[in-house]
């Protein structure tokens, strides 16, 4: 494996990381002010992610530096391509990050509750953009040989990307459900055990018809090889282990395992798409691809050493600080 | 405007808002650290009141700065694709080593903190702040590298039309990185410290925990001391620094049109002429621009039609002077704010030695008004390092007008409406800060009645309000 290689494996570590744990936040805030009726539920369920939130969301930062660093083509085009989308996913993770700080430092209803929606409607949004840029990405989107984008925002709306706006909505909800039903502790654990429940046969179904969607789009059907297809097979499985697990209450390991469907989920993504990383809908051979799009072996080299020390302390301080919170939320908890 | 206008305003006003928050996480998690390291070393009860006080009002402001931050990692993709194309080997991976190496280090550590005051022992809970002021040094070290390459682009090669990085060693021990890092860690402990001092002299004027407010007061008063004497000088330092690096820079900071005679003196105010290249009116102190350039008092400073001829002469045809009102007056607010700062805290400092500081209302009132002082050095010193650059966005290797996203990709409409956008969410976030700054002040040290509270009756009142939520 070369440095090109090793770095689109890293970035797709990065945003695995970002899409597993800030699953968690997402699909709280997303059923934040439906389901949780009293103000107490509600401060449950945000105190649930408050110690956790902003390090979850430095994996999304670390990934667009890395893709800044490692593949400045891949992110001058996707950025400035997809602007209006990052636009709106930089505006919902402004009002919910602010939003879960904020809420409950003052009791004045009218405050909170303008925040309640404010947290929902950025965790929406984010994650139904995050679906369909990835979808774009994978579909092909206008690059000319310039690897400059010329569509425009609505180039971004279509069949297949809203399908994955929809998909990932409702895997983060489950996601989401599945760790309030532990951490949630006596007044949200069964709102999101419900939930986990109720939406996951729809997680499944829409996952799988993506899947299938994916693999016969014209951009990708040759990309289809035995590790994507393993990858599709392994997500979808370990959904049902997720259910399965949940049924015996083994909650614990009912996170787990959509952790793994998550994981899977992006592998077999990333997988599809490589060694490409935006495919040009004008022409295959204008997509950028870690090749023409990387940066040089020296950069390479600075930040493969750098991230080789520095993952496994990281993974080693995050783990500890779950394990600090890993009690469930109870009364005295109630930072949020 | 054009397009290429839209991108600079946009970047300039989401930036100097991201460094409204910077500086106090910065000095702020310094302050609190040492309270911390009060706390544990004499177990008195105060300063841990005081720590949480603080730390209430620190992570207010951390919220702000987190999501505003975020905005700036995709910026340079968002509206300057081109730039990015061509700097990315050298200035991404900072970058990258910055969310790797400070980030994760400061967000988990702050959670860590922020609701571990009853799962970690003393110690630990020390410990934990002490990490986060590291992780928010470092991440400051890691943006200054990458900021201080475009001042002075070092230890790089250009290669098919791109920059690529040739040596770590040298963009590391860039001397622009150098000057600019100690500057800006140095004003941003002194941001804090006047955060603190202003908030102390307000609490101490209203009577209010009057007792452990002193401390504090004390705290922050000996810390603006120290940095506000070594902010000056390490200021002076990057003047006598452009001399070499920017000397087009410093001429506009002067507002200098032709070089000066062997004994050149420093404007206090003037009216700049751009379009005939000369000021219609000003005051000067005779010798101090030679002395600021030098340290001794004899050589003559560059003029900007000297240097543009220079310029010109290197680089080919075109216009390499900055807006020259801009960069004059932003050097002078800076200035003007540090010596203010530097009077008012050695003030302080005498009336604390005599103990008499209580009793100054004259003074306290003028403390905290004085909160402002910092943060207009720090966005009038980023506006003339920023703009003093102009038309460069990389020295002397890329203008700004080259760096801009295509126009096929991002239209000025498109960063038209996003600006709209980051104004508007951006005036509601700082309003909500400070009303909870405002909020947090008026309790003081007061336990928090929505705290803790078992059996509130509020749930219920919150359900007849909110009838949007349904069983
Ligand atoms: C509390 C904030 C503060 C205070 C009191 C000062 N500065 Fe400053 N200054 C900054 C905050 C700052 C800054 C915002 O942090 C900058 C922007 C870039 C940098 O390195 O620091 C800056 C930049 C900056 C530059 C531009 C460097 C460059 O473009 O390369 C110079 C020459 C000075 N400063 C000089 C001074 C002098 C002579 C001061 C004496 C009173 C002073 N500063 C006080
Ligand atoms: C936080 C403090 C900073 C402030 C307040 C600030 C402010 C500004 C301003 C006002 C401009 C506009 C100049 C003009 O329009 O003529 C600008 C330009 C720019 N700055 Fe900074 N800057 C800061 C730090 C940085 C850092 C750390 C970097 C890089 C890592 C950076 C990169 C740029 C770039 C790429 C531009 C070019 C775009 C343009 O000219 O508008 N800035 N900055
Ligand atoms: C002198 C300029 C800057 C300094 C010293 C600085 C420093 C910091 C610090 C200390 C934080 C911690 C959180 C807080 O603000 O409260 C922060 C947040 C952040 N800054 Fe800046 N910053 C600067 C400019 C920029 C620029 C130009 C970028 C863009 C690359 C940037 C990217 C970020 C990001 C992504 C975060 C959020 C990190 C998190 O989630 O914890 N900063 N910055």
């Amino acid at each position: 494996m070369g440095l090109r290689e090793l770095w689109f494996v890293l970035v797709g570590i990065l945003f695995t990381g970002y899409f597993i744990l800030e699953g968690f936040d997402y699909g709280v805030g997303m059923m934040h002010p439906w389901l949780h009726r009293t103000d107490r539920q509600r401060r449950a369920s945000l105190s649930a992610i408050g110690p956790i939130w902003s390090a979850n969301e430095v994996w999304l930062v670390a990934a667009a530096g890395s893709l800044f660093a490692a593949f400045p083509n891949w992110y001058a085009t996707l950025f400035s391509g997809f602007y209006l989308a990052l636009v709106f996913i930089l505006l919902g993770l402004i009002v919910r990050g602010v939003g879960i700080e904020y809420r409950s430092q003052d009791p004045d209803p009218r405050w909170r509750s303008t925040w309640d929606w404010l947290i929902f409607a950025g965790s929406l949004l984010v994650t139904a953009l995050w679906g369909m840029a990835f979808a774009n990405v994978v579909r092909g989107v206008p690059i000319d040989r310039q690897m400059i984008y010329v569509g425009h925002f609505g180039t971004l709306f279509n069949g297949f990307s809203l399908w994955a706006a929809l998909t990932f909505v409702l895997m983060f909800l489950v996601q989401g459900g599945l760790y309030l039903g532990i951490k949630g502790g006596a007044y949200s654990r069964d709102v999101g055990r419900k939930v986990a429940q109720k939406i996951g046969w729809m997680a499944t179904v829409a996952l799988s018809v993506w899947f299938v969607w994916m693999d016969h789009l014209p951009s990708a059907s040759d990309h289809v090889d035995d590790l994507v297809v393993m990858g599709q097979i392994l997500a979808v499985a370990a959904m049902l282990g997720a259910r399965i697990a949940a049924y015996f209450t083994k909650h614990g390991w009912a996170l787990l395992f959509f952790s793994l469907t998550i994981a899977a989920t992006t592998f077999s993504l990333f997988r599809i798409l490589f060694p490409r990383v935006m495919v040009s809908s004008l022409n295959p051979a204008w997509s950028l691809t870690i090749y023409n799009a990387s940066s040089t072996t020296y950069t390479l080299d600075i930040m493969s050493v750098t991230a080789i020390i520095v993952l496994p302390i990281i993974l080693g301080y995050q783990t500890w600080l779950y394990w600090i919170f890993r009690r469930p939320v109870n009364e005295e908890e109630m930072r949020y | 405007m054009t397009q290429l206008g839209w991108a600079e305003l946009q970047f300039g006003v989401t930036t100097v808002f991201h460094f409204f928050f910077v500086p106090v996480t910065i000095g702020l998690s310094f302050l609190i650290a040492i309270m911390e390291t009060i706390y544990v070393r004499t177990r008195n009860p105060v300063y841990r009141d005081l720590a949480k006080f603080w730390g209430h009002m620190f992570l207010i402001n951390f919220a702000v700065g987190v999501v505003t931050g975020l905005l700036q990692e995709f910026q340079f993709g968002l509206d300057w694709a081109t730039y990015s194309k061509f700097v990315g080997a050298v200035f991404g991976a900072p970058l990258a080593v910055e969310a790797l190496a400070a980030f994760f280090l400061e967000s988990t550590f702050i959670g860590a903190w922020a609701f571990g005051w009853d799962r970690l022992s003393a110690r630990a809970h020390a410990v934990a702040i002490w990490l986060v002021a590291l992780g928010t040094s470092l991440s400051a070290f890691w943006i200054l590298t990458a900021n201080s390459w475009m001042q002075e682009p070092v230890g790089y090669a250009i290669r098919d039309g791109r920059a690529v990085m040739t040596s770590l060693g040298d963009v590391l021990t860039n001397p622009q990185l150098w000057v600019e890092f100690p500057h800006t860690e140095l004003a941003a402990i002194l941001t804090g410290s006047f955060f603190m001092l202003a908030i102390s002299a307000y609490q101490i004027l209203r009577k209010k925990n009057q007792e452990a407010f002193a401390r504090s007061f004390k705290i922050s008063t000996i810390a603006a001391a120290i940095t506000s004497v070594l902010v000056i000088v390490v200021g002076d330092a990057q003047a006598a620094h452009l001399v070499k690096a920017q000397p087009m820079k410093l001429a506009a900071a002067e507002a200098l049109w032709n070089t000066s005679s062997k004994h050149a003196p420093w404007s206090i105010v003037a009216i700049i002429d751009a379009k005939n290249h000369t000021n219609a009116f000003q005051v000067q102190i005779p010798e101090m621009l030679t002395i600021l350039a030098y340290k001794r008092l004899s050589g003559s400073v560059e003029g900007i039609n000297q240097v543009q001829a220079q310029m010109v002469h290197k680089f080919g045809p075109g216009n390499y002077i900055p807006p020259v009102a801009v960069t004059f007056y932003s050097f002078r607010i800076m200035v003007f704010s540090g010596m203010t700062m530097l009077a008012l805290a050695y003030y302080a400092l005498y009336l604390l030695k005599r103990n008499r500081f209580t009793q100054k209302a004259w003074f306290l009132k003028l403390l905290t008004g004085a909160i402002a002082l910092p943060y207009l050095a720090n966005s009038a010193g980023w506006i003339m390092t920023e703009v003093g650059r102009q038309p460069w966005v990389v020295y002397g290797l890329q203008l700004t007008a080259q760096g801009v996203s295509p126009k096929a990709s991002v239209p000025a409409t498109d960063i038209e409406l996003s600006l709209l956008g980051f104004v508007v969410f951006y005036a509601a976030m700082a309003y909500a800060a400070i009303h909870l700054w405002k909020k947090q002040i008026a309790r003081g040290l007061d336990p928090d009645p929505d705290q803790h509270q078992h059996e509130s009756p509020r749930d219920d009142l919150f359900l007849e309000t909110n009838s949007l939520s349904r069983p």
